[in-house]
């Protein structure tokens, strides 16, 4: 559909985040992803949204090389998937923020540097620096288990961000979060991926939290998962920090946001329509 | 004095991330105490259980062979205190020494059978087998091989008690990763040796201690047990032997109660142990 001239029209030359073409995934006889092809320009935040069985969280598995593809090519960075998560070139959160409870919050934000052997002394120093990015800074010393759900997915994001990757991969990662701190979390992650530069693959059930966050909706439909229409987002341009939360909140109440949640559920529902039945 | 194994099929289970339903069987460092009641209840309890006795043994004319009045027992325990002080600080060694030596074979046995599938398939089977040996045909071997003016033989029979249960919890504990774990440690690209260290075995540790837990009292029956067959002269077990063949009945019981306070001091040393590691952690595999 749509999907090439967007990506021609986002107008970035350095190397693309992500970037797959024809991309299929069979699990035995179920087809979870069909002719799949997307491309997410650096700095880009892109959003896969769709009903439960149309393969968002696999695209976003085939992405991070936890799934292969069964044909179809995938490039992240640059490289093949499986080069990119080798070099830790991409960051991931899931919908759990699993923490390991055993470590402290600055000693799970040091896990990835920790496992490609970054010294002590440059793990600690990033560490208090991520946690100050996320606003945890006090909390450095603490055991997850004191900190509430919210705070545990920033200590996530942070853990993603220690290896200052160029993609952010997120599963769902504030679905298990109330409202007001889903709201919460949103400002702060795109002020997060303003400061950082990151491109950001992230999967939402979510319309107005696509819309909101993203410069691209990708939608997509069930049986096989497949890319049904791209919708333009309405990601607020990122500004000095204190302003991102007033920004997001502006942009809620604007009626161009109305107008893509309002495109977004069309897809969805012309989605399902096509397919048959509502999934 | 068979050791308490629990799950014996759930260690032959191919180690899959799956969080387990055993979890509340094994894990778990529960509120044990409740408060003041809970230590009057069973203290209470015991003092009317000796009264009775007491009871039972002077007014009903009890034979003392049959069973010793336990102002008979106490009078017993005061005269030989510094023989029991002593023979329960042997068996208390070789009971600790046992248990060490079981624990640390036992960890490592799991951690190489966690890593090594070949090694689990054929270990499993051996260390569950060792859980039905019976000391009692293990304890003269052992004498008659090492001799009887050392306490080798019985430190290795505390050993052989101590490996199961202390296998069979760490191996569980092993294989409890929580499914969003394992996909984080693939998608940092950690090494398998990695994955172990930093994922594998500290979220096995409540498990670890909960198998020393349970071995603890163990390796003091095995230490006691062991001792009634041969061998050196100078613990609780060839003390209650002894002194119940020449008919001092009191002074038998005398040398029971001190195993009874060594096994409940192993017992609380176990547990103390179990809750100051995983006081930080809020339990099992959730």
């Amino acid at each position: 559909m749509s999907t090439e001239a967007t990506a021609e029209t986002n107008g970035t030359h350095g190397t693309q985040a992500v970037e797959l073409q024809g991309v299929d995934k069979s699990f035995g006889s179920v087809r979870a992803l069909s002719g799949v092809d997307l491309t997410v320009g650096a700095g880009e935040f892109v959003s896969l949204i769709g009903p439960s069985g149309c393969g968002k969280s696999t695209l976003l598995r085939v992405v991070a090389d936890l799934e292969e593809p069964t044909t179809g090519t995938v490039a992240v960075t640059g490289l093949t998937a499986r080069q990119a998560r080798l070099a830790q070139r991409y960051g991931i959160a899931f919908q759990q923020a699993g923490l390991l409870d055993w470590r402290t919050v600055a000693e799970n934000v040091e896990l990835p540097l920790q496992v490609h052997g970054v010294g002590k002394a440059e793990r600690r120093r990033r560490a208090v620096e991520l946690l100050e990015l996320v606003g945890l800074a006090e909390f450095a010393g603490s055991r997850p288990a004191e900190l509430s759900g919210g705070m545990q997915q920033r200590v996530a994001i942070a853990r993603a961000l220690a290896p200052s990757p160029r993609l952010l991969l997120m599963d769902e990662p504030f679905g298990a979060l109330d409202e007001m701190t889903r709201e919460r979390m949103q400002a702060e992650l795109l002020r997060i991926a303003g400061e950082t530069g990151a491109a950001v693959l992230f999967v939402t059930h979510s319309i107005p939290e696509a819309v909101v966050l993203s410069d691209r909706v990708v939608v997509m439909s069930p049986r096989p998962g497949r890319i049904t229409e791209i919708v333009s987002g309405r990601r607020p341009p990122v500004a000095g920090d204190d302003l991102v939360p007033d920004a997001v909140e502006d942009v809620r109440e604007t009626g161009a946001f109305f107008e893509a949640v309002t495109a977004v559920r069309e897809a969805l529902r012309k989605g399902a329509a096509t397919e048959g039945h509502a999934g | 004095m068979s050791a308490p194994v629990e799950g014996t099929t759930a260690a032959t289970a191919a180690p899959a991330a799956t969080a387990a339903g055993g979890v509340g069987a094994v894990a778990g460092p529960g509120r044990r105490f409740r408060g003041a009641s809970v230590v009057i209840a069973p203290v209470v309890f015991g003092i009317a259980v000796l009264v009775v006795w007491q009871l039972v043994v002077t007014v009903g004319g009890l034979p003392a062979f049959l069973l010793p009045a336990p102002t008979a027992i106490a009078a017993q325990i005061g005269a030989q205190l510094p023989v029991i002080l002593e023979t329960a600080a042997v068996t208390g060694g070789n009971a600790l020494v046992g248990l060490v030596l079981g624990f640390v074979l036992g960890v490592l046995l799991a951690i190489l059978a966690a890593g090594v599938r070949v090694v689990s398939d054929l270990l499993t089977p051996v260390v569950l087998a060792a859980s039905a040996i019976p000391i009692v045909a293990l304890a003269p071997v052992f004498t008659t091989m090492f001799g009887s003016t050392t306490e080798i033989p019985r430190r290795l029979v505390v050993m052989v008690v101590v490996v199961v249960p202390v296998y069979v919890s760490t191996a569980r504990g092993l294989r409890q990763v929580r499914p969003v774990h394992d996909e984080l440690m693939v998608a940092l690209a950690a090494t398998r040796r990695q994955y172990t260290r930093f994922v594998r075995l500290p979220g096995a540790i409540p498990y670890v201690m909960t198998g020393l837990r349970l071995a603890a009292p163990a390796a003091v029956i095995a230490a006691i047990v062991a001792e009634y067959f041969g061998g050196l002269q100078n613990g609780l077990g060839s003390r209650i032997s002894s002194a119940a063949a020449n008919t001092a009945y009191a002074r038998a019981w005398a040398f029971v109660a001190a195993s009874i306070v060594l096994g409940l001091l192993f017992f609380l040393a176990g547990l103390l142990a179990e809750r100051l590691v995983t006081r930080n952690r809020p339990g099992g595999g959730s």
